[in-house]
């Protein structure tokens, strides 16, 4: 569905989700309506909004299809940090209206919906896609189009080279970075054997060839690989090849599946099991506490972000948590069982952010600015910690149109995430790939 | 005027058609159009086996994606250049046909639909064990500076729009000519009644492991497009919604007939792109409209107004 309101706040949905004509109705309606919104500081932006027509991004939603559970947390965080940028003013004096459209997660569709951004809605930028195939899939048409796409994928194909210019990923770090830092606290902390047992397909194998690597540059090793297809149901098969001097168990696995994993992992290891290392992704939108996951008591995961709130929890997050309506265990303030993907889509508010910034950075007017915005985003290289940004300061790689941030791990203990390792940016940086600033605009 | 004739003449007609739209249709729609144009291909191979010869396959996903790794996987891992990268593709797809085609025509019915949908399972599979060469589920961008045909850029808004009436119209006068051929009212005598096709001396196997074979290369010379024209190949085309697409497009626009699967292929574009503008569950929307279909035009569109008003039409 296109939606065209973009914010929660009632002053802002006015100026986002309505035409022109009606915002200005409201704003002439006085300071009193605005005051009881609380919107009074945004005041000054929206006199220069007032002959502005809104900035329209497009947002690739995966509202249906395998990446939903994704898509509706994407959804909320990107409608409240339009809210909070409306509320500051919008950029350059413009009001933000998201134009969200489902791709169904699916790539045909996902080039498709860019195509309407650009024809049909008349977007100054495509925001916010997850999925890595439907990345790919759209990428191309963004780039032919010269539409400034920016992805929320986590995804190495950003930084790989596989892209184009007009394909940036500047708000969340991608899956080599974060798996080259686990590897110094997996050996020096867990153990140097590491047995891996992953979805055999892309994500699984990007985890088995980076990690290999990292963990040797350790001093460790990988003294087993265990790819399990991607429709498998039952893995009590597949514990028995895990070789005896085991320390470290690192698991990816991917979809609903992973309950039956993590249960059956459980059962087949009891008491004496390795130390059992894995990525919060295929835990995104599920409960900890879920019946079955008590086996991943005592076990390390990867967070982009830590699902709870810490005890030396920063500002910026607890303002982000407010924002978006999270409590401190990650769930909906609103739903305790409604769980959210909460290690990833602090991406889509860093990114609209960087997005405001470098249209600020531009004096972005229009579409004829398109390449404009694009160099701005590539001059960025230090982003500090802040409520824009509040996962953590981080470091633009404009060559490579790829972030990189910090990393954390958590273990399970009592029930919740606690961090007990946060890693360094330069943990996370690897050689240039590719230069995209050598490709015209 | 014959009737072979005037089928000539409305395809001419309708190939003049899309090529006029280019002329006068926005930018959006001259866009989406190109992509239905390669899609419409894809169906009309599908309607060639299920419209003409009355085969429910359920397996042309795979048909599809021979084409498209076909050509993809030459062009990325071997820097073939793009027209011998296609061919090859169409290549694969006709032989992937022949041998599926060999084995499950020894089924029939059901057994013969479950028969496709296997293979098609095991072709989806193939791409995400083969992951080194295929990047698995994710797929593969194809280069814009490869996509380029003698020297003309088939990334260009044009050349991909004319190279899509092309493929639609090179498959929609060869899929015409044939149906009217002999061996085309052969495949139609086998849909309507195999014993007595068999009964008066048609090789009957034969003629149909043909008809799936051509299928198949058309298939895949519209994923083999589909790539090149787009710049993506990916797992997910040939995953079973590729097998049941082709089927719905050819059901609802008209089994059997020349201009269906374009119809169908068109409608079904617009019902998603429009019905995602009123809501989330805009494949119920679809659902429903498909229901309505089976129940008001069981016949699909182009096939109702065959039998009820324009009987002239191919």
């Amino acid at each position: 569905m296109t939606d065209r309101n973009s914010t929660t706040d009632d002053t802002a949905a006015t100026l986002t989700s309505g035409s022109r004509r009606r915002a200005l109705k409201t704003l002439a309606g006085g300071a009193g309506g605005l005051a009881a919104t609380g919107a009074l500081p945004g005041l000054s932006g929206y006199v220069q909004a007032q002959s502005a027509e809104p900035i329209r991004i497009g947002f690739q939603v995966h509202r249906t299809g395998i990446g939903a559970a994704y898509g509706r947390w994407y959804d909320r965080t990107t409608q409240a940090a339009v809210a909070r940028i409306n509320a500051e003013g919008g950029i350059n004096g413009r009001p933000v209206e998201i134009i969200a459209e489902d791709d169904g997660t699916d790539p045909k569709r996902g080039a498709e919906v860019i195509e309407k951004f650009v024809n049909r809605h008349e977007c100054d930028v495509g925001f916010g896609t997850l999925f890595s195939h439907v990345v790919i899939g759209s990428s191309p048409r963004a780039g032919e189009l010269k539409l400034p796409y920016f992805v929320v994928s986590e995804g190495h194909h950003v930084a790989s080279g596989m892209l184009n210019r007009y394909t940036l990923q500047p708000g969340i770090t991608d899956v080599k970075s974060q798996v080259q830092a686990m590897a110094p606290y997996v050996a020096n902390t867990l153990g140097k054997k590491v047995t891996m047992l992953y979805a055999d397909f892309a994500f699984g194998h990007d985890h088995r060839d980076f990690f290999s690597e990292a963990i040797a540059a350790q001093g460790g090793e990988v003294i087993a690989r265990i790819p399990i297809p991607p429709t498998e149901t039952a893995f009590t098969k597949y514990f028995p090849k895990i070789p005896r001097d085991t320390d470290v168990i690192y698991h990816v696995m991917v979809g609903p599946a992973v309950l039956t994993f993590v249960k059956e992992m459980g059962e087949f290891f009891g008491p004496s099991a390795p130390a059992i290392f894995g990525f919060v992704d295929s835990l995104e939108a599920v409960d900890i506490n879920s019946p079955g996951l008590e086996f991943l008591e005592g076990s390390y995961l990867w967070e982009g972000y830590p699902r709870y709130a810490q005890a030396d929890q920063t500002e910026y997050d607890k303002a982000y948590r407010e924002a978006v309506g999270v409590d401190d265990n990650g769930a909906s303030v609103s739903d305790p069982r409604d769980v959210s993907t909460y290690a990833h889509m602090f991406g889509c508010w860093e990114t609209l952010h960087v997005i405001k910034d470098g249209m600020q950075a531009c004096d972005y007017k229009g579409p004829e600015d398109r390449p404009a915005l694009i160099e701005a985003v590539e001059a960025m290289s230090d982003i500090p910690h802040s409520v824009a940004h509040p996962q953590g300061d981080k470091v633009f790689n404009g060559k490579t149109h790829q972030v990189f941030g910090h990393q954390y791990i958590s273990r399970v203990q009592q029930g919740r995430l606690d961090v007990v390792h946060t890693t360094s940016i330069e943990d996370t940086l690897y050689e240039d790939e590719v230069d995209y600033t050598t490709q015209a605009l | 005027m014959g009737p072979d004739t005037r089928a000539l003449a409305v395809h001419l007609a309708v190939i003049a058609l899309l090529i006029g739209c280019w002329f006068v249709l926005p930018q959006y729609h001259t866009g989406n159009l190109a992509r239905i144009l390669v899609l419409a291909t894809f169906a009309s191979a599908y309607n060639l086996v299920f419209g003409y010869t009355g085969l429910l396959s359920l397996g042309h996903a795979l048909f599809f994606a021979a084409g498209m790794y076909g050509l993809g996987i030459v062009m990325q891992h071997g820097g073939v250049s793009a027209l011998p990268a296609w061919v090859f593709g169409v290549a694969c797809a006709a032989t992937v046909g022949l041998v599926t085609g060999a084995l499950a025509l020894r089924t029939s019915g059901v057994a013969f639909m479950i028969v496709t949908l296997m293979f098609a399972q095991a072709g989806y599979l193939c791409v995400l064990y083969f992951g080194d060469w295929t990047r698995g589920d994710e797929g593969f961008v194809i280069a814009r500076t490869a996509r380029n045909l003698i020297g003309i850029d088939l990334a260009d808004e044009r050349v991909r729009y004319f190279a899509g009436v092309c493929l639609f119209g090179s498959s929609l006068l060869g899929i015409g000519q044939l149906v009217r051929s002999g061996f085309g009212k052969t495949l139609i005598a086998i849909r309507e009644n195999e014993e007595r096709a068999r009964m008066l001396g048609y090789d009957v196997q034969r003629c149909k492991l043909i008809a799936v074979v051509i299928s198949a290369a058309l298939a895949g010379a519209a994923g083999a497009a589909y790539a090149l024209l787009f710049g993506y190949v990916g797992a997910s085309f040939a995953a079973v919604q590729y097998s049941i697409l082709p089927l719905l497009w050819t059901l609802l626009g008209g089994a059997g007939t020349t201009l269906g699967p374009l119809l169908g292929t068109l409608v079904m574009f617009y019902l998603v792109d429009y019905a995602s503008d009123i809501t989330d569950a805009y494949l119920l929307v679809v659902g429903v409209a498909l229901i309505l279909a089976t129940l008001f035009l069981p016949q699909g569109i182009v096939g109702t107004l065959r039998r009820r008003v324009l009987r002239w039409l191919p």
